[in-house]
Formats: C-alpha cells, structure tokens, sequence
C-alpha cells in the first residue's frame, strides 16, 4: 500500500457513483493530484469540498498508477468569503479552472503552490487582487517553461519605450524596432512591467497579452483546447473596475 | 431460468439501478411487491404505465407535469410578479413544501460549471430573460446551492438582468443548528449576514 500526506488546493470535484467523489488537488510535493474521497457527496463532507479550499489529505492506493483515495480535512473553507462577492468568485474560478486545466498530474511545482495559496488568500480584497492575479498567471508562464522576457527589446536590444509583445518569442518589443509589424504584436501596458497605474482596464489589456500565451502556448502544448470560460469572466469584470 | 424468473430478475436489474438501491434493496422490494400485488404491485404497474404516458418537462419553467404547460404556469393566483430560480426540479418540490412560496419557478435544468463545459445555452436562462420580459415580472429569487457553481450561476443571471429586482436566499445557521457542529464556512456566511434585532 502506497500512502501519502500532504497538503493541498482543491481544484475541482466530480460526483462518482451515488455517494463518493473524484476530487482533484493542487499540493506542494505531488502537484496536481486526483483521487476518490468516499462519502464526500454526502450532506456533512460537501460543503467542506468546495473549490478553493484548503485540505489535509492522506492519499492511499495499493499501487502508484491507481487513481486511489484521500482522506480530507478542511484547514481552511475559502467558498463562504468569496461567494457574495463576485470579484473574488470569477477569480476564485479562474484559478481552480487554469490549475486545472495547465498543471501536468502529479509534477511538483512548489513555487507555484506558495504563490497560489497567496493568491487564494487575497481573495476579496479587490483593490489588489487583480495586480496579484496578474502576476501569478505571470509566474505560471515562468514555472511551466513559457515565461516572457520583459527586460529589453528583443531587436535592439534597449530597455526604453518598451511597448509591445511578439507572440513568436515572447520578448519585448520597441515601439521603433516593431515599425511596420506593430499591428502584429501584442500590446505591453505598463503594468505588465511593474510600471504605472494598475487600473482595471489596464490589468484587463496585460491579461488580454499574458491569455494570448496562456490559451497559445501553454494550454496548447497539452492539447487543443480553449482558454477556460471562467478566465473570460474574470477578465470581463477587472476590466468594469475603475 | 424460467420466463418468469427471467422478468422477475429484469425487474430487480431495474430496480436496482434507481439512486438509493442497489441489487440486495432492490431484491427486497420486488419480494415485497409481489406478496403485496393487490395492494402495492399493481397499483404501482398502473402508476407507472400513467407516469410514463404523461410526464414531461413544463415548456415554459422546466417543472415537471402531466401537461406541457404545469398547474403552477396556468395558476392566475401564482401570477404575482415574482420567479423562483432553482437548479433542479427537486428543489422546486423542497421550496413546495415550505408552501411559503407564492410565485412562480423557474428551473435552470443545472449550474455553470466551467470544468463541465455546461455554459449558459446548456441551461434555461436565454428562456429565463425571455420570461422576465413576457411575464411582467417584479422580483427574480435566485433560490441556488450555496455552492462555488451555484453562486457562480446566480452572479452571471443577476448580470443578465439589469432592471428587475434580483435577490438571493439567506446563508447561515439553518433552523435547530447548533454553532458547535457548523463547519467555519457557514459561520463565515452567517455572519456576514447578521441583521439586528
């Protein structure tokens, strides 16, 4: 028998037969894990497996290939902070959804996990939590092997009036060196250098360029699917923000 | 096997399958309908052969009847200006019972779920806005799951409906609660929603 225990962020559930469910987690040492909680459909053990929360898990099966089963205790509910405000929801499901959707089974990714349960712990402070969002699909891009080199012009090799992505490299681009490819590029607002006023439109814009290698690169290396629906929203209501 | 044998088996294999039955409850059921078969195993055959005759989704709230538009659709004194939202017909039946309801429903048919690929074609809220605007409608009560899906769905409706009084159901200790036993999300829910006395 195969056992572990570790911590972890829950990222989605799945019902499996009448009273059990599939549950699939984020934890530092064994990355994205799935794995059956038996009686976790049930009326006491539901509420407390809810995306976003933060479990105590013992993961057990005969061998390590099998899907097996967790024990979960809760540390921490997050659902009941989020579910008023719909900031914190859309975001909530955003980052359940991209976890989901771009993290391999079972690789550990340790900086990500700290970053994301900080970013989780964030959740319904609406002044800063789209900035911070903003840097954790940041670092997501960095940890999966994608990240964008902000530093200088991938042309010229200046620092200065950086305005512009190229989708090929991921590189800055200046606004003198993209000269006739301009159109082509993708937009670097300020805030996406660390620069500037992160107003919602503007997180909006850099979330617009970090989507384009998050849905092109990223989730395309894995397959071919779009970026996850619940992105989109949460992109829409950042960018309503003043 | 006899033919006889042979239906009683199919029957228990049917059985078996409804949620909350498995093949030793399901044998225990036959046994008990076929020495009960004035008395529970026929009238249940005729129940049944009805039920499957007539029982279809309302076209207009999604609840289940034996015509297409339900009593509550066609009942004048249900007309009060107000929709109940509910995921599931079975919540429809809970918020029934309560009898506090005096409004109208409407079912969703299930929640958003982004992981589940169930967006909002997939449920009825292209027929729900149709509605509003048909209906003459005052207040729309989103009565969904506390759940991250739930309230996810009732955040996207509420969008969709700029102009129309939109509220939800209250979150928090439910009646002959004790805090002792709530786990801290809904104390959490609870209070934030306190209201004074």
């Amino acid at each position: 028998m195969i056992e572990w225990r570790d911590q972890g962020a829950l990222l989605a559930v799945r019902t499996h037969g009448e009273s059990s469910v599939i549950i699939e987690v984020f934890t530092p040492t064994h990355g994205r894990h799935a794995g059956v909680v038996r009686g976790g459909a049930s009326r006491k053990q539901a509420p407390l497996l809810q995306p976003g929360a933060q479990l105590d898990l013992t993961w057990k099966a005969r061998l390590d290939d099998h899907l097996g089963s967790f024990t979960a205790e809760p540390i921490r509910s997050r659902a009941a902070q989020v579910m008023d405000d719909r900031l914190a929801l859309a975001g909530l499901n955003a980052v359940c959804a991209i976890l989901h959707q771009t993290l391999p089974e079972r690789e550990a990714h340790p900086p990500l996990y700290d970053r994301t349960i900080a970013l989780l712990d964030l959740l319904g402070q609406t002044e800063i939590w789209p900035l911070a969002y903003l840097q954790w699909e940041l670092a997501l891009l960095t940890e999966m092997g994608f990240g964008l080199d902000l530093s200088a012009c991938a042309v010229t090799g200046t620092n200065e009036d950086l305005c512009y992505i190229s989708p090929k490299s991921g590189r800055a681009v200046s606004a003198q060196a993209a000269g006739d490819w301009a159109a082509r590029m993708l937009p670097l607002p300020d805030v996406l250098k660390g620069q500037g006023e992160a107003s919602g439109p503007e997180i909006a814009t850099a979330l617009t360029t970090t989507g384009y290698f998050v849905e092109h690169r990223l989730i395309r290396s894995l397959g071919d699917k779009p970026l996850p629906v619940a992105r989109a929203r949460l992109v829409e209501a950042i960018a309503r923000l003043t | 096997m006899t033919q006889g044998t042979k239906d009683i088996e199919a029957l228990i294999d049917l059985l078996s399958r409804l949620p909350g039955l498995g093949p030793r409850s399901a044998r225990r059921a036959v046994l008990h309908l076929i020495k009960k078969r004035s008395l529970h195993l026929i009238p249940l055959a005729e129940a049944l052969t009805r039920v499957g005759a007539t029982a279809r989704e309302c076209l207009n709230c999604g609840n289940i009847g034996t015509t297409d538009i339900c009593d509550i659709c066609t009942s004048d004194k249900r007309a009060n200006g107000q929709i109940c939202v509910v995921e599931d017909v079975a919540d429809l039946w809970a918020m029934e019972r309560s009898q506090q309801f005096k409004g109208r429903y409407h079912v969703l048919g299930g929640t958003l779920s982004a992981l589940d690929a169930v967006g909002p074609d997939e449920l009825r809220i292209p027929r729900l806005i149709d509605r509003i605007a048909g209906e003459n409608v005052s207040e729309v009560i989103l009565a969904l799951g506390a759940t991250i899906d739930g309230q996810t769905t009732a955040h996207y409706i509420a969008d969709q409906l700029p102009g129309v009084t939109v509220t939800s159901l209250a979150q928090g200790v439910p009646v002959g609660g004790e805090l002792d036993y709530l786990d801290d999300g809904t104390i959490t829910a609870a209070l934030k929603a306190r209201r004074s006395l």
